[in-house]
């Protein structure tokens, strides 16, 4: 087996590992650094020794044995402490059978939901997420975030320990909360995709492997949860945006916007997959925010060019989604799809309350779309000051340096031939 | 989201502080540096020397000069600094109030440190 084939199983076997040792004996901070323990043995012993018979049983037995060292050395600490005498019955007695546990299916999904836990904040439950779900080590998460492996280390200890202060267990949320907690995990795993969506190129490779990871993760919510409409449209959505990969950078690492991409470059296994699992959905489920999404992305992945796009039908996607979520960010979007159906001067009337909200105004994607629609409006001076704008506010270094060109493009003396003067 | 927090302070500022004082300020640094260890929010920092011993290298004669002394002629100087890596903007300024050399006249300043990723256009 190869390192990767060697990988890639250990990680599709940890959460149910990790699963069924938190359904034995609770504490699932100790639990998951025993298997984070246990991954790394495997990760040094199978490659050379060779892969068990039972990946599963091995690692359960590894991580068992770390527990119980630890606990043993502990005992011997602080020998009379009642801790360990409540603790001990628990880990000997109370056990269930193994013929008694759950598929350890649902325990991904039971750690899905505990991982992306109210208590948390959102970058504590995206670091827990790729560790006890996703099985990648404190070392990787740390580098495809660009900070020191101590700071993630910490971030997810914090992480274990709010969740357990916060009283939870390893059960299914209840009716009630599961839908809003299933949103929460829609939107981490959505975050981690897009934080890996970026230019994948020199120190960036190693976050580029997020978008991967949250299309795994997502594969197996889809197989986990067939019949919800929204886990099948997120799954599509990712799918149909990351067909671009190929295409989006240019060979110096640029940013290519999606009009101007060599669309034989897209991924066509991703995006049949994509519009077949949103196609589907949208036949079943009621059209969800994510469906939608997924759906205006199929509509751009059938054209066979930005001119050709069927921006009336893209327009329409976006008037149901502000109604399912609104949201100014999508207003944004909405003001392209009217500029490209109404003329550019319609588009940017859509802009113009967006300048009082507090979420947009002075937001680098209000600054870019206005450049761009300025420019399909014939007013090259405007729109070159907006995409001077959007350069000074965006963080992203990919970002200012397109934005920044688009300017450079429009201040070019004109050419004599297209604008006598 | 990673933010450079700036320190900004007069040097020397500390000398006219008593040793008790001293102490203080030392003692609320450490307690910030360890909470944010903690969290696993802090990326890093550093505390810079005295802008005395600064040699500041710029054109001069149409060649990189090197002269002794900061770049800036001002009251405040550029002391050290730390970065963070938070969910969000209010939370690395509130980090920043908390910082001790505010209370004592200084400054800090909250840049966001630019990404390497970006998205589609």
């Amino acid at each position: 087996m190869t390192d990767r084939a060697v990988e890639d199983l250990l990680r599709t076997v940890a959460p149910q590992v990790l699963g069924l040792l938190v359904r034995r004996h609770g504490q699932f901070d100790r639990c998951e650094d025993a298997v984070q323990e246990a991954l790394l043995a495997a990760a040094t012993q199978w490659p050379e020794q060779g892969v068990p018979d039972n990946p599963r049983a091995w690692l359960l037995t590894v991580a068992t044995r770390r527990l119980t060292d630890e606990w043993r050395s502990e005992r011997a600490r602080r020998e009379r402490e009642v801790a360990v005498a409540i603790r001990e019955p628990a880990y000997a007695a109370v056990a269930p059978p193994a013929d008694a546990e759950p598929p350890a299916e649902d325990d991904t999904l039971t750690l899905l939901f505990l991982c992306c836990h109210p208590a948390l904040a959102r970058s504590a439950q995206v670091a827990l997420t790729l560790r006890a779900v996703g099985g990648l080590t404190t070392a990787q998460i740390a580098r495809a975030h660009l900070v020191p492996e101590a700071t993630m280390s910490q971030r997810i200890r914090r992480a274990k320990q709010r969740v357990e202060a916060a009283g939870a267990t390893f059960t299914m949320p209840s009716a009630a909360e599961r839908d809003e907690r299933l949103r929460t995990v829609l939107q981490v795993l959505y975050l981690i995709f897009n934080e890996g969506y970026t230019a994948s190129s020199g120190p960036d490779l190693h976050r580029a492997e997020l978008t991967s990871e949250a299309i795994r993760l997502t594969r197996i919510l889809h197989r986990l949860l067939p019949d919800d409409g929204e886990v099948a449209g997120l799954l599509a959505l990712m799918l149909l945006t990351d067909a671009h990969r190929a295409a989006r950078t240019g060979p110096d690492g640029e940013l290519v916007p999606l009009a101007e991409q060599d669309r034989s470059r897209w991924d066509r296994a991703a995006i049949e997959e994509g519009i077949a699992l949103v196609t589907a959905a949208l036949t079943w489920s009621p059209p969800g925010p994510y469906q939608v999404q997924a759906a205006i992305a199929a509509v751009h992945a059938e054209a066979p060019s930005a001119e050709r796009t069927d921006w009336a039908q893209i327009l329409a996607l976006y008037r149901l989604l502000a109604r399912l979520a609104p949201n100014p960010m999508i207003t944004l979007n909405q003001a392209v799809a009217v500029a490209m159906v109404d003329g550019p001067r319609a588009g940017l009337a859509l802009l113009a309350p967006l300048d009082a909200d507090e979420r947009t105004a002075g937001h680098h994607r209000l600054a870019a779309v206005r450049a761009h629609l300025l420019e399909l409006a014939g007013e090259p001076a405007a729109a070159r000051e907006a995409y001077r704008a959007a350069a000074r506010a965006t963080t992203s270094r990919p970002e200012q340096r397109y934005l920044e060109l688009r300017a450079a493009r429009l201040a070019a003396p004109p050419d004599p031939t297209k604008e006598p003067r | 989201m990673k933010y450079m927090l700036l320190i900004w302070n007069r040097p020397g500022f500390a000398e006219s502080l008593s040793e008790s004082e001293r102490t203080a300020l030392f003692g609320e640094v450490d307690e910030i540096m360890k909470e944010l260890t903690e969290s696993g929010e802090l990326v890093g920092g550093q505390a810079l020397a005295d802008p005395s011993q600064t040699r500041t290298v710029r054109l001069g004669g149409g060649r990189p000069e090197v002269t002794d002394g900061p770049f800036m002629e001002s009251k405040e100087q550029f002391a050290g600094y730390l970065m963070v890596d938070c969910d969000s903007v209010e939370r690395a300024v509130e980090i920043a109030q908390r910082w001790p050399d505010v209370r004592l006249g200084g400054a800090l300043e909250v840049r966001p440190v630019m990404d390497e990723a970006g998205t589609e256009m």
